[in-house]
């Protein structure tokens, strides 16, 4: 690295894209209903148009059956914010939720999404604001080079949901489907309880 | 991927027609519940399915019911569901262990119970496309090759090891799988469903085409029943086990009434311990009886050139859980 970049300016440079990713998209839009029509399919390659709502706005999309949700949502959907790792269940960077569940959309084919309510990290953010989590993670330094930070965001908003105050070895059990390439799982952990802690200190 | 045409059912019925009915047409049909191994199959070109029937949309195959015999899991219960679920925490502890040890929450989140017990081995020769028994050929590569995670019982001529971590807790309870095909139903004990290499070395267990594993039956937990799931893994998290072992006691005080020793990762099938079992019954447990069974679990271990370390691994795990379940 050239003596001029510290290292803390390179993480904040990687932070800001962090955030600009997660607060630009549609995510604005609540509830209006999007067709987004059908977008180029290969020849001969059975198609059927579904309908799932995305982020709190309701989209119509022709899917091909062999597409992922991972795919239809970068490539189709233009909503690139969930990251596509391994492709096979073993890295965490393709995490949605389904249904408020944490889910690898690698793992899943968009037909299977029929009716069914995906957030994405682009979801989280709400009028501009960040969500307190993502806050924490910048707050916490919790991306390095940021790749697994929209997987882990979601696996920690699925766990905040169910249970607002976690230990710490709930946390880590709840986002031990989220491998972190440059290995800053102690900064993860931190964050999420700081942003726990925010939670509640916003409740009483 | 290969184009193919997925369908989602609504009922058994309409699954198993549209499973034969595309056999008849020459298609290659394949069932899929969670689809966190079958999509990995199709991704790495070591399946090419046309249609894809998917079986979570069945409402009735789908869920825990309790009756005067014990429990009933559907096929398509998630083991996420399963590892929450209060009746079998309390009770079948070594099931609730197994389901919550799988993987990851992702995983279990999508992960069906019975894609657990029917997924694919993970043998590396097979999931990287080497045409070994389990890919369409003759010959099993980790028997002279890369063999750390194979077999050391009941191996030849495919050497793999069962993968699923609920396998061995339902052969420890006694549990009966239910089928139903194009032919009918029929039920199959636990330890039947799964099938050594010598029976078939292309397949695991007693599943024929077109045929779906719809639900799970264990019998009511007796007085003094205690069990618990012991997985050791090469890291904390997040894979198959090397060695696990799924254990069911009836204890009268001190006593072993009764006893199912069964392992994981380490044989073809779930590896049950007969002879330690036989001689838990009818003795109090102590140290000097748990260090005796802990010794005798290895009887008849047959190491290839890379994996005799699971030959002590099995003993600490019987050990183990042993002096867990008498405190
Ligand atoms: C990274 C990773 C780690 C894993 N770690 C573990 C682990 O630690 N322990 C473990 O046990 N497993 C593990 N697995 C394996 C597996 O993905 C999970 O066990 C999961 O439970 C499989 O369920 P599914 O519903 O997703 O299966 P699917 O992918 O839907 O199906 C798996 C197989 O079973 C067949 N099948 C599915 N349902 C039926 C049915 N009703 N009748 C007949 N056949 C059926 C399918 O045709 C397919 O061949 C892991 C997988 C991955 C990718
Ligand atoms: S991209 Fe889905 S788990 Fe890695
Ligand atoms: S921040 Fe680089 S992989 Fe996690």
């Amino acid at each position: 690295m050239s003596p001029t970049i510290s290292r803390r300016r390179f993480l904040e440079g990687t932070g800001a894209a962090v955030v600009a990713t997660t607060i630009a998209g549609p995510s604005g839009a609540q509830g209006t209903a999007d067709i987004t029509g059908t977008p180029p399919h290969a020849p001969g390659a059975r198609t059927t148009r579904i309908s799932l709502t995305v982020n709190g706005t309701a989209r119509q999309i022709e899917v091909e059956h062999r597409w992922t949700l991972a795919e239809t949502l970068r490539d189709h959907l233009h909503l690139t914010g969930t990251k596509i790792g391994c492709d096979r269940g073993e890295c965490g960077a393709c995490t949605v939720l389904v249904d408020d569940t944490p889910m690898y959309a690698c793992s899943q084919l968009a037909i299977w999404m029929d009716g069914r309510h995906i957030t994405t990290v682009e979801g989280l953010s709400a009028n501009g604001q960040l969500d307190p989590l993502q806050q924490a993670f910048i707050d916490h330094d919790a991306p390095q080079c940021g790749f697994c930070t929209s997987g882990q965001l979601m696996s920690a908003k699925a766990l905040l949901a169910a249970n607002p105050a976690p230990t710490i070895d709930e946390v880590r059990a709840a986002m031990t489907g989220n491998v972190c390439r440059c290995s800053n799982y102690a900064h993860y952990t931190e964050a999420v309880l700081a942003a726990s802690r925010q939670t509640d200190r916003r409740r009483v | 991927m290969k184009a193919f045409t997925s369908v989602s059912p609504r009922s058994l019925p309409d699954a198993v027609t549209a499973l034969s009915r595309a056999r008849q047409q020459g298609q290659h049909a394949i069932i899929v519940g969670g689809g966190s191994d079958a999509l990995a199959l199709i991704k790495e070109r070591l399946i090419a399915p046309d249609l894809v029937v998917r079986l979570t949309g069945i409402r009735q195959l789908d869920g825990i019911a309790r009756d005067s015999n014990g429990l009933t899991i559907g096929g398509e219960t998630t083991l996420a569901a399963m590892a929450r679920h209060d009746e079998l925490r309390r009770a079948y502890g070594v099931l609730a262990q197994a389901a919550e040890s799988v993987a990851t929450p992702q995983i279990r989140n999508a992960g069906t119970l019975a894609g657990n017990l029917a997924q694919r081995p993970w043998c590396w020769y097979y999931r990287n496309g080497f045409t070994c028994f389990k890919n369409g050929g003759n010959t099993c590569y980790s028997a002279a090759g890369e063999n750390q995670f194979n077999a050391i019982f009941g191996g030849g001529p495919s050497f793999i090891v069962h993968p699923s971590d609920t396998a061995p807790a339902l052969v420890a309870l006694d549990a009966t799988f239910r089928i139903v095909g194009p032919k009918g139903e029929r039920t199959v004990p636990a330890a039947q469903f799964f099938t050594l290499p010598t029976v078939n070395p292309a397949r695991e267990n007693a599943l024929e085409d077109d045929e779906v594993l719809t639900s799970i039956h264990v019998p009511a937990a007796k007085a003094g029943m205690r069990s618990l799931y012991h997985k050791v893994m090469d890291r904390e998290a997040w894979t198959h086990a090397i060695v696990s072992a799924a254990a069911v006691l009836r204890m009268d005080g001190n006593v072993c009434r009764d006893a199912r020793i069964v392992l994981g990762g380490v044989a073809p099938i779930p590896w049950r311990l007969t002879e330690v079992e036989k001689l838990l019954v009818g003795q109090t447990m102590n140290d000097a009886l748990i260090d005796r069974a802990a010794a005798a679990s290895t009887t008849g271990a047959r190491p290839l050139r890379n994996n005799a370390y699971k030959v002590p691994l099995v003993q600490a795990v019987v050990g183990r859980a042993l002096t867990d379940l008498r405190a």
